[in-house]
């Protein structure tokens, strides 16, 4: 079945139980409840008018009137309760439950313990299935930056961050108008318009070193657009450095790790990577680390740059022996 | 192929028609019963929809089940709707509680659970008072599961059904596994799977992005059982070795290596003799900032990521090991400079 066909059959079975309960309920309301169009739930109501029990004469079928703005509902016993959860239902529903729990400092907890144990119930034998599914959100960021964070953006305060930049090697300073708060599965992300770029800009939270909620509005400009959710974090553009490195078998994890564009065996479990970046400040510090596991192959000044740098370091060991 | 909102018209008449009924349907009744299967001209294309459509709403949820009077109907099996299985139980959710499930709902970045997740809520509102999504703005858990193996592997793991794929090791050597997978989980922003490998007959977690082509099931559902009370975490993370407590002292450029300052015990501002060890003429000096080794092997990478701003004095095997490092990149670098100067 298409998603869309079956989260439509999915709600009007819910809608159905939903409305018996409410006869006289306001279209507006229910749509916002159902989270649908006026247009759409007019459609629902169209298409339950039509359905009924076996016999299709007027008398067999559903009741629907609307025409007030008001919704009554009748002749839909059959279906007068609603549908229980099947097993992925659950298992996505519980899972994602368990995933939010973890988010520290959470205001709603008492309303998340509360539903976690009802959506048990309702689960019935799926729930137990839900344990396939597990997601550890990470602790990567300290609770009091993830708190100011979220205060930040709930009233609409500007935030002051003292932010590292580990690419570059530095601790900047930025004002920062906080448009949300994510978690892409590992780490901690502030997604706002910074005032040092001009742009919206995304910063881990993991390396705020200082923040300080300001007593200043921070409702950010409104051509300030965050990034879509369903879209990749990182998105490539025209301005993008293009690299190209050699990976050791050691060092394959480098292509899962970053994103890259390109990828060719070249035997005995080394891989030639191309990818893109905005920056490739990060290239030369990554080369150095995994000493010789990862060769830059272009451009050549980041080649350069690589072996200039460790015959430099060595140099100073040469240099200040430890007990020189 | 019938428009959708004709084919939503047709399995909401089937629910109802095996909802109503208190006897079992045969599949000749149901034909007859909802009106939209006269679209079928033959009886073929009519098995077939109906095949179709009891898989979709079993997908929903719905308690389809199958049987007979036995005394009746000798060859052919009835249908109908297990009332007594088919509604949700009699529970009512506050609206702070539907607005949690509304942020729980929209964890999955996937298509196969996001669906299944916003369908759920859905089926609960209709439990529900008069929501107020507003009132949980500003924080947002995503989860994504980007990796090709991670649809047939859930649904695997779903079901408790073995499954065989090619797996590549982190020294890069692929072979053939073959598990019964007991949960998925994601850490740091992996997944990895969990289960029982037949081969070794041992406990095996598996990185997803290291699974290369199809997963395919080599066992029924329900092929095995689980073992209770799993920690995913502790499955995942290998044996933790005891932290190397020794504190190292390196010498940091003014301003630079500033992840290492973060988490530094303590950070001595360059004197005017500047610490101990440290060639001092000319330049910015040093700072003498220490730090927990934790893993002597990381740390040296760590330090030689710096290249010339941070220099290790001690412990020892530190030192040495951010030598060996630097020295293993500026060969690598010099080898690349050297393949890329031949080609030319």
């Amino acid at each position: 079945m298409t998603a869309a066909s079956a989260e439509r059959l999915s709600r009007l079975l819910a809608m159905v139980p939903w409305l018996l309960q409410r006869q006289g309920v306001g279209l507006d309301e229910a749509a916002r409840h159902f989270g649908i169009t006026q247009a759409q739930l007019v459609k629902d109501l169209e298409l339950l008018f039509v359905c009924g029990t076996p016999g299709h004469m007027p008398d067999d079928l559903i009741e629907a009137d609307w025409e007030s703005g008001q919704v009554f509902l009748g002749n839909a016993d059959a279906i007068a309760r609603p549908l229980r959860l099947s097993v992925d239902e659950a298992v996505a529903l519980l899972a994602g439950l368990r995933t939010l729990a973890q988010v520290p400092g959470l205001h709603e907890r008492a309303a998340l313990e509360s539903a976690l144990t009802k959506l048990s119930a309702a689960a019935g034998d799926a729930a137990v299935s839900a344990s396939a599914l597990s997601v550890d959100l990470g602790r990567g960021s300290r609770e009091d930056v993830l708190s100011a964070a979220r205060d930040g953006v709930r009233r609409h305060r500007r935030l002051h961050l003292r932010y590292l930049v580990p690419s570059r090697d530095e601790a900047t300073e930025r004002d920062v108008d906080p448009m949300r708060v994510l978690n892409t599965g590992d780490r901690w992300y502030l997604e706002g318009w910074c005032h040092r770029a001009e742009a919206v800009r995304l910063f881990r939270l993991d390396r705020v070193v200082e923040i300080e909620v300001l007593d200043a509005d921070g409702t950010p400009p409104p051509d300030a657009v965050g990034r879509d959710a369903d879209e990749r974090l990182f998105t490539p553009s025209a301005e993008d450095v293009v690299v190209t490195i050699d990976l050791e078998p050691a060092a394959r994890w480098v292509a899962t790790y970053y994103p890259v564009e390109h990828v060719v065996e070249l035997g005995d479990g080394r891989l030639r990577v191309t990818l893109r970046a905005a920056s490739a400040d990060w290239v030369p510090r990554l080369a150095l680390r995994l000493g010789g596991e990862l060769r830059v192959v272009t451009p050549p000044q980041l080649a350069g740059e690589v072996r200039r740098r460790a015959d430099e370091a060595l140099a100073a060991y040469a240099e200040a022996s430890p007990n020189g | 192929m019938a428009p959708p909102a004709h084919r939503t018209e047709r399995l909401l008449n089937l629910v109802i028609c095996l909802l109503s009924t208190r006897s079992w349907l045969t599949k000749e009744q149901i034909r007859a019963a909802v009106p939209q299967y006269a679209e079928c001209a033959t009886t073929e294309a009519f098995d077939r929809m109906f095949e179709r459509d009891k898989e979709d709403l079993r997908e929903l949820g719905v308690p389809l089940v199958t049987g007979s009077h036995s005394s009746w109907f000798e060859d052919e099996q009835g249908y109908r709707i297990d009332r007594g299985a088919y509604a949700l139980p009699d529970l009512e959710f506050s609206a702070e509680e539907l607005a949690v499930l509304g942020l729980a709902s929209r964890v999955w970045q996937q298509a196969s659970l996001a669906g299944p997740a916003a369908r759920a809520l859905v089926k609960l509102k209709a439990l529900g008072v008069e929501t107020d999504d507003e009132s949980l703005v500003g924080v947002e858990p995503r989860v994504r599961a980007a990796e090709p193996a991670f649809e047939p592997l859930y649904a695997a793991t779903r079901d408790r059904a073995a499954v065989t794929f090619t797996y590549r090791t982190r020294d890069g050597e692929a072979s053939r596994r073959r598990i019964e997978p007991w949960v998925l989980t994601s850490r740091a922003g992996h997944w990895y799977v969990v289960g029982h490998d037949r081969d070794r007959d041992a406990r095996r977690s598996f990185r997803l992005s290291r699974i290369e082509g199809p997963v395919q099931r080599v066992g029924p559902a329900g092929g095995y059982e689980v073992p209770p009370d799993l920690e995913p975490g502790e499955l995942v993370l290998p044996t933790a070795e005891p932290a190397d407590e020794r504190m190292a002292l390196v010498l940091v450029r003014p301003d630079r290596g500033v992840l290492l300052r973060q988490r530094a015990v303590m950070v001595e501002p360059a004197g005017p003799a500047g610490p101990a060890g440290a060639a001092q003429e000319d330049g910015p000096g040093w700072d003498a900032v220490h730090v927990v080794v934790r893993d002597v092997r990381e740390l040296a990478q760590e330090l030689a990521g710096y290249g010339p701003d941070v220099i290790a004095v001690e412990p020892p095997d530190l030192r040495e090991r951010v030598i060996g490092v630097l020295g293993g990149a500026l060969q690598g670098s010099t080898a690349a400079e050297v393949a890329a100067g031949s080609a030319v």
